[in-house]
């Protein structure tokens, strides 16, 4: 009888896991209510066992709730450095697009795209990247074969322990395939991420790095241990976020999200982004609905020289005068969190703003004006954001900074221009660092995390 | 089909889509891989979609009169992008104002369009020309 009982309230506890580069966080969720129970984090072990971070983690949420019992324990992973990839097309604007948009979709960290025939020195590119894996596009099915073929060759000549995806030109992908394993590269074929022109199918080749992330990735990378003690397989944390906005949105209509994290800034817009305005012609690759973009070079840590020198030196006169102090603790610590409201955490917000502005430009779609014999028209060249009703904030500098809607607002263009941001949204932010959590519990419980997102945004 | 890729579309800022269709159609029809890109076409797209789907030939269609400005420097580009001699193939209403059209022809394939049709022209007509050209047998 009380066996019957214990195991019957234990049914609705689920523990989420995120294993980031710095802390590993826990988060402990009764389904029944739904709620959050507590949450908790602990540095990352990934020069020992990273099961011994997980352990203290785990330690610390039981000092808030109790012991539980897990019916799902549910992980996601970016650390060691998350899941870096490269991206490979023909026609930069096509096939080399096409690519990067299927590995972002998958949770990848796309460091480079490249396009045409690989040269030498792009070679030497890709050895200095160290991708964990290489997404090989080309040519729609029946069409080029030359370009792909000449990049296996090239791939298959880098001296890198990189696996690679094949997805391009069908009449062309066992051959590539065959020229890769016989230099002794990991290579599997998958459907073309544009089969026909102008036709995005980047569903297989989402699925085959989400195999590749699973059985070399995980096990390669120390976690292998720590993943068969959870219920399901591990995923990329981008992807969690990715699947938690695709959730949310079919809740609240379109959404814009961005994550400024210390080496990328990553947005995430959920919406069909057709023209707004009538008499705007659509151009280039159809755009899909969920969409993610990685911006390598926007990072508020590993890659904050971009961001610092769009500071102007009228700020760095009047408002923000110790730059150089706030470089060097930044340099000697990745993880350093400037005090509250001190002068380093206003240079942390003015950096989040620049990340946060130029991330979601990069992200929307511009118009561009042609003078026809019947006066001026417009093309429309990615998604028009302008109607997006919610814009939402995740990662560190948002959330702990003094003043998240004023990042958040940088993300909007209410003065409506070519560049087609958000118009009038309204800010949201992951005060409680959830979004990823949530996004794995959907898997298990989609109801239950839809719910605790509407109560916690 | 019969194992050729054409790849068509309507250049400039011309918004006529009717012809297009027609000329997709017909084009299908008639056993050809088409790869239609619609209305303002870029120069660039059709050297674009070329190269991904390599195609054997370009069709390019364009009824506003202005369709002179819009051709020049077509078939240098396409050298410049590695797609060498591939043929070009122009037709509509090229140019405005009453000009005989031997005069409109001799502009074009000067312009490096392998052939040019005046208005009027039956999609039939550049089937069984392309056909000829592309060496594959009539439908």
């Amino acid at each position: 009888m009380n066996t019957r009982d214990e195991s019957r309230r234990d049914s609705g506890f689920i523990l989420t896991v995120d294993f980031g580069s710095t802390f590993t966080k826990v988060v402990a969720i009764s389904t029944e209510k739904p709620e959050i129970l507590g949450t908790a984090k602990s540095p990352t072990t990934i020069s020992t066992d990273i099961r011994e971070g997980l352990d203290a983690a785990v330690k610390e949420l039981f000092a808030q709730t109790g012991k539980l019992t897990f019916t799902h324990k549910l992980a996601a992973s970016s650390a060691y450095g998350g899941l870096k990839m490269v991206a490979v097309g023909l026609v930069p604007s096509l096939t080399a697009k096409a690519a990067t948009l299927a590995a972002c979709s998958a949770g990848a960290k796309v460091v480079k795209t490249f396009s045409y025939e690989l040269t030498a020195s792009e070679q030497d590119e890709i050895h200095g990247i160290q991708p964990d894996l290489v997404l090989l596009s080309g040519g729609t099915d029946g069409g080029n074969k030359e370009v792909i073929l000449h990049n296996a060759n090239k791939l298959a000549e880098t001296e890198s322990d990189f696996a690679v995806i094949i997805a391009g030109n069908k009449s062309a992908a066992e051959e590539a395939r065959n020229i890769l394993t016989r230099s002794g590269k990991h290579a599997v074929i998958c459907g073309n991420v544009m089969p026909v022109f102008n036709t995005l199918d980047t569903l297989p080749a989402r699925d085959a790095i989400n195999t590749l992330f699973l059985e070399k990735i995980i096990e390669a990378k120390g976690l292998a241990q720590a993943a068969r003690e959870m219920t399901m397989p591990i995923i990329p944390t981008p992807l969690a976020v990715f699947e938690c906005m695709q959730l949310l949105s079919e809740d609240m209509g379109d959404i814009l999200a961005v994550d400024v994290g210390g080496a990328t800034t990553d947005v995430y817009s959920m919406c069909n982004g057709k023209p707004t305005l009538p008499g705007v012609t659509q151009k280039g690759l159809p755009e899909p609905f969920a969409k993610r973009t990685v911006e390598g070079d926007l990072g508020m840590r590993h890659s904050q020289e971009t961001l610092i020198e769009k500071i102007t030196s009228f700020q760095i006169e009047t408002e923000l005068p110790d730059i150089e102090g706030y470089r060097t603790a930044c340099r000697s610590d990745y993880a350093y969190i400037p005090p509250f409201g001190s002068p380093h955490a206003l240079i942390d917000q003015a950096l989040a703003g620049i990340a946060m502005d130029m991330a979601t430009a990069r992200h929307a779609g511009y118009l561009e004006t042609a003078y026809t014999p019947f006066g001026e028209s417009f093309y429309q060249l990615g998604k028009d954001l302008t109607a997006v009703k919610y814009v939402i904030g995740i990662g560190g500098p948002i959330i702990y900074g003094n003043d998240p809607t004023g990042i958040l607002k940088n993300a909007a263009s209410p003065t409506r221009g070519n560049v087609l941001k958000p118009v009038s949204p309204q800010f949201l932010w992951d005060k409680k660092y959830i979004i990823s959590a949530m996004g794995l519990l959907a898997r298990a419980d989609k109801k239950a995390a839809l719910q605790i997102l509407e109560s916690e945004l | 089909m019969n194992g050729k890729t054409v790849v068509m579309g309507v250049i400039g800022a011309d918004v006529h889509a009717i012809g297009i269709k027609i000329l997709s159609h017909a084009f299908t029809e008639a056993g050809f891989n088409v790869v239609n890109l619609g209305v303002m076409v870029s120069q660039e797209e059709y050297i674009e979609a070329a190269i991904e789907t390599n195609a054997d030939a370009i069709i390019v269609s364009s009824l506003y009169g202005h369709g002179e400005m819009d051709c020049r420097g077509l078939r240098e580009k396409c050298e410049e992008a590695g797609l060498k001699d591939i043929p070009m193939y122009v037709g509509g209403n090229l140019v405005v104002g009453k000009r005989n059209f031997d005069e409109v022809e001799k502009i074009f394939l000067e312009m490096g369009f392998n052939r040019a049709y005046p208005p009027g022209t039956a999609p039939e007509k550049g089937i069984a020309d392309i056909s000829k050209d592309l060496g594959v047998e009539q439908p």
